[in-house]
């Protein structure tokens, strides 16, 4: 057991942080976030030239054949910089869709495309009443000679409102929550029938309401069996989720270190209020979370691809759900030791908070992930 | 990064679990199960079980009878024996006064107190606590003074866990009463039966009698007992209250309580149906379970970094928060475990303790579950508070 990176795990990371160090300080994120697109697509162009669009596919499709310790270290990367660039719809979540679903024609197609930053995706998937219940869909799917036509609305789509193309699920067959007869289709942005509502998120990054009117797509939209997708979903969320994971932890670990600059330089009443006991333990809580959110970090990262989807949703579940829980500890005490200064929008602080805060909100909070655990039996059997 | 363990430490783990199967008692993992953990015959019995295999005291150097075992091994049998569940090592022997004494002691010191405390011939108990020294241990007053050949000691400890059955007592004792109050202390070694102590026992909340009070009057200790240089006990307190970063989480102890806990919540009924179906129950049972598993793997990158740095590197900045998150954890479990009896938790059950006759008061496994509980609250006050755990983390690792 260890938990080393390898030589060129390391010299990814370095690489990636020294780039993020120059390119996405604080007010140059800001700027970012001022223009009307919401990321950079210069920045989008040097991941690509770095080949982080390529690092979760093999070698075989034209990646570079990644683990899900290089995401990790991509995603804890621009968690501590809050980068806005859709990488996490298109390379993580979508590229899982694509290397766990697609077929040798569709990775063929795709992978290239990716790996050089042409094309973004995103994952539309949530419904009005679905919650975070991948099996809720009401989206249909009928077929229509060879191809298939969908209708259905999806919301807080990450990313969709910059994504080229749409992962969609959609009811082939049974009822609105059942785990059967759900399929995933790639969709064209484009394509008749797609009607985008592009919006920002709290958190600054891009989001959608995507309607879908009747749309044709073709035989060759359906990614795995258009019945079974349920199972494609789940392990691609599995994989989105880890990825969000690690980016948590990039935050909670900036913000901490934020937190803990202030309490140093910060006077009042003649001395630094890093003096004050009760103000030095929040501060230790938020480090004692922000330790425990790695160690599940790790965990996710260590079972994101597993084979086993039954180990694998433990673990996720357990990860999501701590750092659900610590990301809203450290986030909510981050704000409260900078006192009116945390509050405002031209400090960095208040966006940590509203990074991991929308992480917990994404593919199920704290209480989600918790209860699904323990529906499934919790995490330690007798010997 | 990789968090499978080799195929190596898997054939260790089932090594240290057959060995388990074959040698623990019967009886006595079914009273570790039931929650009697301070039982002395049975803690005496596998220490020598254990002395007779060589794996008493698995951290020491091999020259004192360690295994030479890497930090990952130790690991693993450390958690093999919580979850067995095994009685654990008496700590004041083999985790504190022993590796002061094969680190700072004489030739002569090693020679004779390593092996009768790698064989728990000697039971050891530890004197630093005193009624006005608690988390600022170094106001301790208990005074050595030198009078010829040996040290006169006077003075008091408190809060000295089972010493109603110790030989030996390790304690920090003020020989220079002008030094500043970290210089003045020194490290001695006193036998219980030295004329002049006295052991008073103090009653628990849960109704046990765990510590106790020791008293010296006039307690004359050779000056040979003295560890390392006199004046310099401080540092050896320091280096004895750090040493100990492999076992102060005891992630497996709260795995076996948690796997009882969900096989004792199956037989419990609430509301008509198991309490372990109850969805209240179960997610606070779950969200105990997450703050292990994190726990565990915090652990386990402490042990990691160890075993790649040796044990003489800096520890991993993690590692202070083990005995924050281990005692707030082990607590949960006790509390669970309290829930899980639901009434059955109330009657006292004094058999327990007294050792009379009476048929025992059913169901007999929830005796523990209230008086766990409450015994239980001690484990964020030794060893330096929990207040105080944070206390060294914000100005050790944060720098306030």
């Amino acid at each position: 057991m260890d938990f080393d990176l390898t030589e060129e795990q390391s010299i990814l990371k370095d690489s990636l942080d020294r780039l993020l160090n120059e390119h996405y300080g604080f007010e140059q994120r800001r700027r970012i976030m001022a223009a009307p697109e919401g990321f950079s697509a210069e920045m989008w162009s040097r991941y690509a030239e770095m080949g982080l669009m390529a690092l979760p596919f093999s070698e075989e499709d034209g990646g570079l054949g990644g683990t899900p310790v290089e995401t990790m270290i991509v995603m804890e990367a621009f968690g501590k910089v809050l980068a806005l660039e859709p990488y996490w719809p298109t390379v993580v979540l979508g590229g899982a869709l694509i290397r766990f679903g697609g077929d040798d024609a569709q990775r063929a197609e795709l992978v290239p495309a990716v790996a050089e930053g042409a094309l973004k995706l995103a994952f539309a998937q949530g419904e009005r009443n679905s919650r975070w219940d991948l099996n809720h869909v009401e989206t249909s799917a009928t077929k229509d000679g060879a191809g298939w036509r969908i209708s259905g609305r999806k919301f807080a789509v990450l990313g969709g409102d910059s994504a080229d193309r749409f992962f969609v699920t959609a009811r082939t067959a049974g009822s609105a929550r059942d785990d059967g007869g759900i399929g995933v289709f790639l969709v064209d942005a484009k394509a008749k029938g797609v009607s985008v509502r592009g919006y920002r998120m709290q958190d600054g990054q891009g989001g959608a309401e995507v309607t879908f009117d009747n749309v044709p797509v073709g035989a060759d939209a359906v990614f795995g069996d258009p019945e079974g997708g349920l199972a494609l979903a789940r392990r691609a969320v599995d994989a989105g989720i880890a990825a969000l994971c690690a980016e948590a932890v990039g935050a909670m670990g900036a913000m901490h270190a934020l937190t803990v600059d202030y309490l140093k330089v910060r006077k009042q009443f003649g001395v630094a209020i890093g003096q004050f006991q009760v103000l030095q333990h929040k501060a230790v809580d938020m480090f004692v979370a922000t330790e425990q959110a790695r160690s599940m970090a790790f965990y996710a990262t260590s079972m994101a691809d597993s084979d086993d989807a039954a180990e694998r949703a433990a673990a996720i579940h357990a990860a999501k759900a701590e750092i659900g829980r610590g990301g809203r500890l450290c986030g909510e005490n981050a704000v409260q030791l900078h006192g009116g200064v945390g509050m405002t929008d031209e400090y960095a602080v208040g966006h940590y908070f509203k990074r991991v805060t929308a992480i917990d909100m994404t593919f199920g909070d704290a209480d989600h992930h918790l209860r699904a655990l323990a529906a499934r039996g919790g995490l330690f059997q007798a010997a | 990064m990789d968090l499978r363990y080799s195929k190596e430490e898997q054939a260790f783990r089932d090594e240290v679990r057959t060995f388990l199967a074959e040698n623990l008692p019967e009886d006595i993992r079914r009273r570790m199960i039931d929650g009697d953990y301070g039982n002395k015959d049975d803690l005496v019995t596998w220490s020598r079980i254990l002395n007779a295999k060589g794996w008493a005291v698995p951290h020491w150097p091999k020259e004192y009878g360690g295994t030479g075992w890497d930090p990952m091994r130790q690991y693993i049998f450390l958690e093999e024996t919580q979850k067995w569940p095994a009685p654990q090592p008496l700590p004041f022997g083999v985790n504190m006064v022993g590796p002061v004494i094969y680190t700072f002691g004489n030739e002569a010191q090693k020679a004779h107190y390593l092996p009768r405390i790698a064989n728990l011939d000697d039971w050891w108990c530890q004197g630093f606590s005193e009624p006005g020294a608690g988390s600022d241990l170094a106001s301790l007053r208990t005074r050595a003074v030198r009078d010829g050949d040996h040290y006169v000691v006077n003075g008091q400890k408190t809060w000295t866990t089972l010493a109603q059955y110790a030989d030996w007592i390790f304690c920090l004792v003020r020989t220079d009463a002008q030094a500043k109050k970290q210089e003045g202390i020194s490290f001695l070694l006193i036998d219980m039966k030295t004329p002049g102590i006295e052991v008073r026992p103090i009653v628990t909340i849960d109704g046990g009698r765990e510590i106790n009070e020791v008293f010296f009057t006039d307690v004359r200790v050779p000056a040979e007992n003295l560890v390392g240089e006199e004046n310099r006990g401080w540092d050896y307190a320091k280096f004895l209250l750090g040493n100990e970063r492999t076992n102060i989480a005891r992630v497996g102890v709260s795995k076996q309580r948690i796997a009882r806990i969900r096989e004792l919540a199956s037989l419990e009924f609430s509301g008509g149906r198991p309490l372990i179906e109850d969805e209240r129950f179960r997610e606070k049972l779950a969200a105990v379970e997450i703050e292990l598993k994190a726990l565990e793997l915090t652990q386990l990158r402490v042990v990691a970094a160890d075993a790649r740095r040796g044990k003489t590197g800096r520890p991993d900045p993690a590692s202070s928060i083990l005995k924050i998150k281990g005692s707030e954890i082990q607590q949960a479990t006790t509390h669970l475990m309290m829930q899980v009896m639901g009434p059955h938790a109330l009657p006292y059950h004094s058999h327990d303790f007294d050792g009379t006759n009476e048929p025992p008061i059913e169901p007999d496994y929830a005796g523990s579950a209230a008086p766990h509980y409450f015994n239980y609250r001690k484990v964020s006050i030794y060893g330096g508070s929990n207040e105080i755990q944070k206390n060294i983390i914000a100005k050790a690792v944060l720098g306030l």
